[in-house]
């Protein structure tokens, strides 16, 4: 099945969650082949500004492309108008640029976490022809996504502070990876809060 | 198309460095009915005079100022088949936008737009240039703003601006009347009575139209109702 499915096909898992005017999103590490692993230092997480994160997982190759595109119009869009886009917004251009594909679509999961102007979570996943699910709980996407709504509903709670997010997200991310190969090898996990960004990367089973 | 006989351009350079096309479509905005826009603290106003081809015309049926999007307008001075022709485009270029980001489009995004296709005009090959300078009136983040668009693609963002027939008297009264901290309602009558300066005849609420964009983000142009009601109250 991990063969044929374009989704499946590197592994991988993002999950992102939100909490009292802050957001994290955790991406594992591992890059492979079916069930062949290749690199242990894959990068799903692209940070968009200071203030919004875009995670991508799928099809490696369709992964890089999107990210990249989506570098693109960011930059032409701040050109254009002077301002950081808002998260609502780059989620609204992911989406566009999914569905331009509508019939040959980029495999990929993205799943978009920004704080708005006044530090409200913005948390968004999508699916690969570009259907937006904005949430103020948790998202999750990739091989074990499954096994992550899983944790997310056992760990996460409403209003948590950006030290508890991360350790809620972390937790929830390592106890889903222990419970797929396909997805793991190492994790990282980014905390948007109202003073900046934590970036932190976490160890895992290397099995 | 680009390379039929008959597709070159019009607009080119003549031996002193001008393009004479563009200052003739200057001539048809200079020729058209006076049109005026203040941007107020709070809003903007667009105004103009509407003469009608014959008495006999519905005036009712004859709209100069229209909206773009929920909180933009324009009008204009020149030559009516033009702009609809403009407003279609911008509209589209609105919706556009508003297909990929999922919000409205800025007013200076979307007067960018209109003045991309005023200057592809002037350099495109089987076309003339607009023959009409658009008053562009909109409410959005930056706060209330008005601009201008001329023929050639250059664009302006003014306090306030008039442009056709009467546009240097009128622009003449605007600077003596505007103030920074002018209220909407201000504004309007400050409109009404800028177009009254070298009216032809009475003016009436069916020989002028006002477009408003408030505090509220909306724009829409005024009823002939609403008009009546103001010119009672600036005479």
């Amino acid at each position: 099945m991990s063969q044929v499915n374009p989704l499946h096909y590197n592994g991988g898992a993002v999950f992102a969650a939100t909490g009292n005017q802050c957001v994290a999103i955790a991406a594992d590490r591992r890059f492979g082949q079916a069930q062949l692993t290749l690199a242990c230092d894959a990068n799903r997480l692209f940070r968009v500004h200071d203030r919004l994160v875009l995670g991508l997982t799928g099809l490696a190759t369709d992964c890089l492309t999107l990210a990249e595109r989506v570098r693109m119009r960011t930059n032409l869009y701040r050109l254009g108008e002077k301002r950081e886009p808002k998260p609502a917004t780059i989620s609204a251009l992911v989406s566009a640029l999914l569905y331009e594909r509508r019939f040959a679509p980029y495999f990929v999961e993205p799943v978009i976490v920004g704080l708005s102007g006044d530090n409200k979570p913005y948390c968004c996943s999508m699916d690969l022809l570009g259907t937006p699910m904005e949430t103020d709980e948790f998202v999750a996407a990739g091989t074990c996504a499954e096994s992550l709504y899983g944790t997310g509903e056992t760990f996460w709670r409403p209003g948590l502070d950006p030290e508890d997010l991360f350790e809620v997200t972390a937790q929830c991310m390592l106890a889903a990876l222990d419970r797929d190969c396909l997805s793991g090898w190492g994790a990282v996990v980014y905390v948007l809060h109202s003073e900046g960004v934590t970036v932190r990367e976490l160890k895992a089973r290397m099995d | 198309m680009a390379d039929s006989a008959s597709s070159f351009s019009l607009t080119v350079f003549s031996s002193s460095g001008k393009l004479n096309q563009l200052e003739y479509a200057l001539k048809a905005v200079q020729a058209g009915a006076t049109a005026l826009g203040i941007r107020a603290k709070n809003g903007c106003v667009i105004a103009t005079e509407k003469r009608l081809p014959s008495a006999l015309a519905d005036a009712r049926t004859i709209r100069k100022v229209e909206a773009i999007t929920a909180e933009i307008g324009a009008v204009y001075a020149g030559m009516g088949p033009d702009y609809r022709i403009m407003v279609k485009k911008a509209r589209n270029a609105a919706q556009k936008y508003y297909q990929v980001y999922r919000e409205s489009i800025p007013v200076h995004q979307l007067v960018r737009e209109v003045a991309t296709v005023m200057q592809e005009f002037t350099q495109s090959g089987g076309v003339r240039p607009f023959g009409m300078s658009m008053l562009i009136a909109g409410h959005d983040e930056e706060g209330p703003q008005l601009a201008q668009v001329d023929p050639s693609g250059s664009f302006f963002f003014w306090k306030a601006t008039a442009i056709g027939k009467n546009m240097v008297n009128a622009k003449t009264f605007l600077e003596k009347r505007y103030q920074d901290d002018v209220e909407l309602e201000d504004a309007i009558h400050m409109a009404i009575l800028t177009l009254k300066e070298g009216f032809d005849g009475k003016m009436m609420e069916h020989n002028i139209e006002i477009g408003v964009v408030g505090a509220e983000r909306r724009f829409r142009a005024l009823t002939p109702a609403e008009i009546r009601d103001y010119l009672g109250e600036v005479e």
